[in-house]
């Protein structure tokens, strides 16, 4: 856990103070509603649908229980008794009354927290692997230098009104669990011969209106110059970024229009004037902050747990949940676990007051305080000793934290979608729960292997479907909703030993899911979705071959056959009965 | 009529800023000493600009491209950065590359849509004027510049990012 010094404390208080004055001038009519906009966004508010949303920032997804129990008391008290965790590994509260904003922000600030720059066109909060630090393929902890972003990132005087939003990932390990490649900036932390850190900076990376995979513009950087190195990609992107169009304003298309090599010269010749200057980053202060950052102490413990071993042998649930929710850690004896916020019935990503509360309380008693968001949408303690996790099983499950189904498809990601979003085209939530409904088994689930299904309310693609092994997204035809389907879409290399050293742009796994055909009513999806998966059963060549993996072999031809063959006619048949009725 | 804050007060104005139609008559030197003219204008009539007396100034848009004007900064008393839209931030980068690379120490002004809740990162890149928009209350607006004081980056008042004003103060 970053904590903060009294300087870092100090700005989130000014913060807090500012912003009440921008609401109560807002409020009292002196602020035009034009005017208050980019204020509130780039203090996380939203005017949603029904109310206001806050979202709340959790920086690279690290959170202490306090904390955590602070934002419980929060939606308690500001709101209806829960929350979303979303894809940026933030907190969103629905139905927060405006006015009570700034005391929002004056609770958060008392735990070192806030809502800044998690909206608006400016840098927003960085996100990384949920495994940073305790990955056994990690190469380089990846915190210590979100948290040098973060607070360069933090009120950057020249970068607050850029053309559109920017999202920076970083991520540190051989396995690529933060999407890079679909960020406005991706950063691999490497080490390079000599053992020195240094980084490869891929850009114009996203999803969206128009997917693109990123181009690595720079391999070996030294992490000295990390911070005058984004100055200077900013800068060429503030400065040339396309401002008449909303849609085409992202970096993405800035480097697509360029093409990478030149964006690439642009940024070089502008960082020649930054190199070495006041901005590089120095070795007292890298070490300041890698020394303000907690860390667990482990005490040592035996790789082999008698106990566990016992309890995994004769109780198949536990067995099935150790299979699915626990990673592997560095330090012998412990794991990482993923506490499923993906339970059937329930919201993706959403938890109660006293799921909060309760998660704060297992965190201290079993993951030395500390826990993560995910991209995923699920909470992880990172630091679990292997002989207590029967004990958290069995309180995590009470708690409807432990459904077995981390990797598998219904560990669905899901934006808030038509019943929370002004912007949706259609509902993802009540998607989401008919397919977990579907593929409520979980035998068969496990045999379908993992499989990532992501659902989008809107082409902004908060629920990343175009990285979906299968992707849905909400479409709008005359008023109606409906959805369209994706298949092959990859967030990149998320299994550990896959990586070849070296990786490319090209080389990079992840990749943009195609359009099956045309779309379908929300009934019919969950039969779609078992017909995709019947097709890949049929024709995997083992169960090692994943799904996307089969897709990547096969095309999607024979999904396409598999879905539209029987359906078309169905429809026909309705289309056809409708007619002659 | 728009105010102006200069220098952190609320001060008159003697410039008269001139539209980009390049054939207009210049005023007269002696009623209007202080001109500002759009770039189109000193590329077209820069001898009789500099001929004329009187002090000059350059109005820049958000488009125009600053490397033209790199060698001529030293002409202008000020240099105005036009703000179509408050949430336009390219001339933030204007006014940094004007005092960071260019070596600009004149006035330098932003015009336009300019407000109160813009001023401080404004400043922060370089502004050390603002023509604030019609409806904006300058006394108002003052306050405006002490609202963050904490400073994680460097920028034109001080190029040091926080962690070398640290080390600068012997703070740990
Ligand atoms: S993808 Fe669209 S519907 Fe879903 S949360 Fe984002 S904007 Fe809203």
């Amino acid at each position: 856990m970053y904590i903060y010094d009294d300087i870092d404390q100090r700005l989130v208080q000014e913060r807090v103070a500012q912003f009440r004055d921008q609401t109560r001038r807002f409020l009292a009519g002196a602020l035009g509603e034009d005017e208050f906009r980019p204020l509130r966004l780039q203090n996380g508010l939203y005017i949603q649908r029904f109310a206001p949303m806050l979202r709340i920032a959790i920086p690279y997804g690290l959170l202490s229980s306090r904390q955590l129990r602070k934002l419980a008391h929060i939606v308690r008290t500001f709101d209806r008794g829960y929350g979303h965790f979303s894809t940026r590994q933030n907190l969103q509260l629905n139905w927060p009354r405006l006015q009570d904003v700034p005391d929002i922000l004056a609770e958060l600030a008392e735990v070192q927290m806030h809502a800044i720059q998690t909206s608006g066109n400016c840098v927003r909060n960085i996100t990384t692997d949920h495994f940073a630090g305790v990955a056994r393929d990690e190469i380089v902890d990846s915190f210590v230098w979100c948290e040098l972003i973060r607070q360069w990132s933090t009120f950057h005087p020249e970068f607050a009104y850029l053309p559109r939003k920017f999202k920076i990932a970083v991520n540190g390990a051989q396995a690529d669990r933060a999407a890079t490649f679909l960020h406005d900036i991706g950063v691999h932390a490497l080490r390079n011969d000599a053992g020195e850190t240094c980084f490869r900076v891929i850009v114009g990376g996203g999803m969206g209106r128009t997917p693109i995979i990123g181009h690595a513009i720079r391999e070996f950087l030294p992490w000295r110059h990390l911070l005058t190195y984004l100055d200077a990609i900013l800068r060429v992107y503030n400065r040339y970024g396309r401002r008449d169009n909303k849609y085409k304003a992202r970096i993405k298309i800035l480097v697509k229009q360029l093409g990478p090599e030149e964006f690439a010269r642009h940024v070089e010749a502008e960082w020649s004037h930054h190199a070495d200057g006041p901005a590089t980053l120095m070795e007292e202060e890298v070490r300041r902050i890698e020394a303000r950052f907690t860390r667990p102490a482990h005490p040592a413990l035996a790789a082999f747990d008698a106990g566990y071993e016992a309890k995994r042998a004769t109780e198949p649930a536990f067995a099935a949940w150790v299979k699915r929710n626990i990673h592997p850690h560095k330090v012998t004896g412990y794991v990482a676990v993923t506490l499923s916020l993906k339970k059937t019935g329930v919201p993706p990503g959403d938890a109660t007051a006293g799921q909060m509360d309760a998660v704060a309380d297992l965190a201290e008693r079993y993951s030395f305080g500390e826990l993560r968001v995910s991209h995923e949408q699920n909470l992880i303690l990172a630091d679990v000793a292997q002989r207590d996790l029967h004990a958290l099983w069995r309180e995590a499950r009470e708690l409807g934290l432990a459904t077995p189904n981390i990797g598998l498809l219904t560990n669905i990601i899901a934006c808030p979608g038509g019943d929370f979003c002004s912007l949706a085209n259609a509902k993802s939530i009540p998607v989401a729960e008919a397919i977990q409904q579907r593929f409520d088994d979980l035998d068969y689930q496990h045999d379908i292997g993992e499989l990532d299904l992501n659902i989008s309310g809107c082409m902004n693609s908060c629920g990343h479907h175009h990285v979906g092994h299968i992707g849905i997204l909400g479409v709008d035809k005359n008023g109606e909703e409906w959805y369209q389907i994706t298949i092959g879409g990859n967030q990149g290399l998320t299994r550990t030993g896959l990586t070849p050293p070296g990786l490319t742009s090209a080389g990079s796994a992840a990749a943009v899911g195609k359009v099956i055909g045309p779309s379908f009513a929300r009934a019919d999806v969950p039969e779609v979705i078992e017909r995709l998966i019947g097709a890949y059963l049929v024709k995997r060549e083992s169960e090692v071959e994943r799904f996307v993996d089969c897709v990547g072999r096969i095309g999607i031809e024979p999904f396409k056959e598999a879905v539209y063959g029987s359906l078309d006619q169905k429809r026909t048949h309705r289309e056809r009965q409708l007619a002659a009725a | 009529m728009a105010a102006l804050i200069r220098n952190g007060r609320i001060e008159n104005d003697s410039w008269r800023l001139l539209s980009a139609d390049i054939e207009v008559r210049l005023l007269d030197v002696s009623a209007h000493p202080d001109l500002i003219v759009p770039l189109v204008l000193w590329q077209r009539r820069r001898e009789e600009l500099l001929g004329r007396g009187g002090r000059l100034g350059l109005r820049l848009g958000p488009d125009d491209g600053l490397e033209i004007i790199a060698n001529d900064v030293a002409h202008f008393v000020v240099i105005a950065v036009d703000f179509p839209s408050f949430t336009d931030g390219r001339g933030y980068s204007t006014a940094r590359l004007l005092r960071e690379r260019h070596g600009f120490k004149g006035e330098l002004r932003a015009i336009g849509d300019v407000l109160r809740d813009q001023l401080l990162y404004l400043q922060r890149c370089g502004f050390d004027s603002f023509t604030l928009r019609d409806d904006q209350d300058p006394v108002a607006a003052l306050d405006a510049f002490k609202e963050l004081a904490v400073r994680y980056q460097g920028d034109a008042l001080d190029p040091r990012p926080l962690f070398r004003r640290r080390l600068a103060a012997g703070v740990a």
